[in-house]
């Protein structure tokens, strides 16, 4: 009962987090000199009637605050309005956010499952050369630029001809069935998953092998070993189960970097994701679609963020203690 | 605490070995006009993605001789369909060390005509070869490395002032301000950072000088990191302003900006120094990201970012390798500013000196 009180008020909070954040991104937009129907004028495809809807339901005669009122209305409805090319919004964000979230999901299990039996081994093989040999190959995971690792994957995609270069599924992916679709998606996104693997992985290690270490040096590890505890009882019975704690905050943080990394990745490998749909935006001055994109996104982190406290509201009762 | 950090290094192969390669970087950066063949914006359109010039020492008679090279012939192959580069052997060109070349203001100010290499007359010497516009890839890296490796120092002289009044106000004052000025830093935190950066790189007008369009992306990139700059920073106000002589500092009347400048932020003196050398290699790649994208420093301007952007076709990545080397460049630098990063955090940590 007092876990589901905390779980609610925690997420009650996340709505003035996300006004705030609606209205920030608004007015940043609205900076720019750019007037938000100019490329829409330009489209002949576009009719007079679509332009005027579109200028009524911007509110573009009306002061800036009217305009955030009325931009904030029409998203909760779920009228994002339409893109340069005559497009719905929502329909285009429908189709690049699932794609976004997978790639992101596959790449944080991924990330999880190796970064955190890796961080153990290095923290328990602390200063042998095993330890220092993945300090040496994290540190160059972290050091390589993300586009200039997706440009290296792609020569060599290329060169190999092992891996398809771009999209997410192959042409006659309709007349595929399930476990052909299956293995044709996971054989399109192995690219852009290594690389941001690669990026992710190395923070992830180095921060559960840090914590692992502050852990085994406490008092309490101490005793266990003392009280002639063998080293794996020490080890996955007392130290571990408090050192994933705080890497449970980190998933959040690793969800907002993830979001950032995989822009480029998604750029350079030509990947149906939000990412890369915000960035053709920006390109094209598509002012609906921009600040719909980076509602999005945020909604998309905050939420990571809620989920990551969730789980520590969980799984640790001193959290509980303090809220 | 300069003298521990110093020490620190030393003791540390990698670091030191780190600190070299850097110091090595910025030395090249510094000379970059003596050093390099051409200048910035040298351009020879009959030399577009022309491969690196090769260097001979053994001539056609299997004897040593004088370095020397032969210059690149285009030709159109009609078969492949395509413009072909073909070393010329019917004349070599010497390479001349320390001589007179193309004139020049070092450092914008000093005229020099005096190269570190260059060639005989109407020679090329393309040590990493040409890019779209027959540009020397090897002195635009020297050039372009000059943006790419200040701009972060840059955005942290931006940044860190920023970040540490904004947390030390929040973190001062307390109550109802702390509140609100939190709440604000975090709504700027949940926004995906790379989207906020590409977002307002976008909506800079496009008649921009490129001194101006460089401050303002220095800004810009700053404008990502201070907040969560700003809320570590408020944590280490939250604890040192109960602390007595912060205490006798408002008891003898100081005001309180005066406290927060002068007696409270000073305290967190070697976190700043810890967050400052390990965000500058996030900078670099920032930067590099944006200009790759076409959104940061533009052409003619170099940063290793923009000359990077010829590198998203494919028949360049296939076909002109040379055109990667500002990668590895950008590599090499974030490396060594990680290693380095990592030393500094290790010595000024008292908890991983028992280590």
């Amino acid at each position: 009962m007092q876990i589901l009180f905390y779980i609610s008020k925690r997420v009650l909070q996340t709505i003035p987090l996300l006004i705030l954040v609606s209205m920030i991104s608004f007015f940043i937009i609205r900076l720019s000199p750019v007037d938000p129907l100019a490329e829409l004028k330009l489209n002949p495809s576009i009719s007079k009637e679509t332009l005027k809807l579109e200028q009524q339901r911007m509110g573009l005669d009306k002061p800036l605050p009217i305009q955030y009122l009325l931009w904030a209305k029409s998203f909760i409805k779920g009228d994002l309005g339409v893109t340069t090319t005559g497009e719905k919004v929502s329909v285009k964000l429908a189709e690049r956010i699932p794609n976004t979230l997978l790639l992101t999901i596959v790449v944080i299990f991924l990330t999880w499952s190796v970064g955190v039996p890796l961080g153990v081994l290095a923290a328990v093989k602390w200063k042998t050369p095993f330890d220092r040999f993945l300090t040496v190959i994290t540190s160059i995971g972290m050091a390589i630029p993300s586009f200039f690792f997706a440009i290296l994957m792609l020569i060599f995609a290329v060169k190999s001809g092992w891996f398809p270069v771009g999209g997410l599924t192959s042409y006659n992916y309709d007349e595929m069935n399930f476990i052909q679709k299956f293995f044709d998606i996971a054989h399109h996104l192995f690219l852009p998953v290594t690389v941001l693997f690669t990026l992710s992985l190395a923070g992830l290690q180095r921060q559960m092998r840090a914590n692992l270490l502050d852990v085994l040096d406490s008092d309490y590890v101490k005793f266990a070993r003392a009280k002639g505890l063998s080293e794996n009882k020490v080890i996955f019975k007392h130290a571990l189960r408090n050192a994933v704690n705080p890497m449970i905050t980190l998933l959040g943080f690793e969800f907002s970097s993830l979001l950032s990394g995989a822009a480029l990745t998604e750029f350079v490998f030509q990947y149906p994701g939000l990412g890369r749909l915000i960035l053709e935006a920006v390109l094209k001055s598509d002012i609906n679609l921009v600040m719909a994109s980076l509602m999005i996104g945020a909604i998309m982190l905050v939420l990571g963020n809620l989920i990551a406290d969730i789980l520590l509201i969980l799984t640790d009762p001193r959290i509980r203690a303090k809220a | 605490m300069i003298k521990d950090i110093l020490n620190g290094i030393f003791k540390d192969k990698f670091a030191v070995i780190a600190l070299l390669v850097l110091c090595f970087i910025y030395f090249c950066l510094f000379f970059a006009e003596f050093i390099a063949p051409y200048s910035m914006n040298y351009t020879d359109r009959e030399l577009s993605y022309v491969p690196p010039s090769p260097i001979f020492l053994i001539d056609e008679n299997g004897k040593f001789s004088r370095p020397y090279t032969y210059n690149y012939k285009r030709t159109y192959d009609a078969d492949l369909m395509q413009t072909v580069f073909k070393l010329d052997r019917s004349k070599k060109y010497y390479i001349k060390f320390l001589s007179r070349g193309e004139e020049y203001l070092y450092l914008g100010f000093i005229p020099m005509d005096r190269h570190l290499i260059t060639v005989e007359n109407s020679g090329r010497l393309y040590l990493l070869g040409g890019d779209i516009n027959g540009r020397d890839v090897f002195s635009r890296l020297l050039f372009g490395g000059r943006i790419s490796m200040t701009i972060g120092f840059l955005a942290l002289f931006v940044l860190f002032p920023i970040g540490l009044l904004y947390g030390g106000i929040s973190g001062y004052f307390g109550g109802v301000t702390d509140m609100i000025m939190m709440r604000f830093a975090e709504a700027v935190m949940s926004i995906p950072s790379f989207y906020l950066l590409i977002i307002l790189a976008a909506i800079l007008p496009s008649n921009m000088t490129s001194t101006q369009r460089l401050t303002l992306i220095v800004v810009i990139l700053a404008l990502i990191g201070w907040a969560g700059f700003a809320r570590v920073v408020r944590g280490m106000v939250l604890s040192i302003k109960n602390q007595d002589f912060v205490k006798s500092a408002k008891m003898a009347g100081a005001s309180d900006l005066r406290i927060i400048i002068k007696e409270v932020l000073p305290q967190t003196a070697s976190y700043v120094i810890v967050a400052m050398t390990l965000s500058v290699p996030g900078y670099i790649l920032s930067e590099s990201g944006l200009s790759f994208l076409g959104l940061g420093i533009q052409q003619p301007d170099a940063s290793w970012g923009n000359m990077l952007k010829e590198a998203q076709e494919y028949i360049n990545i296939l076909y002109r390798p040379w055109l990667l080397t500002p990668g590895f460049l950008i590599f090499i630098a974030v490396l060594s500013f990680n290693l380095i990063g990592d030393t500094i955090r290790d010595i000024l940590d008292p908890k991983s000196r028992i280590r």
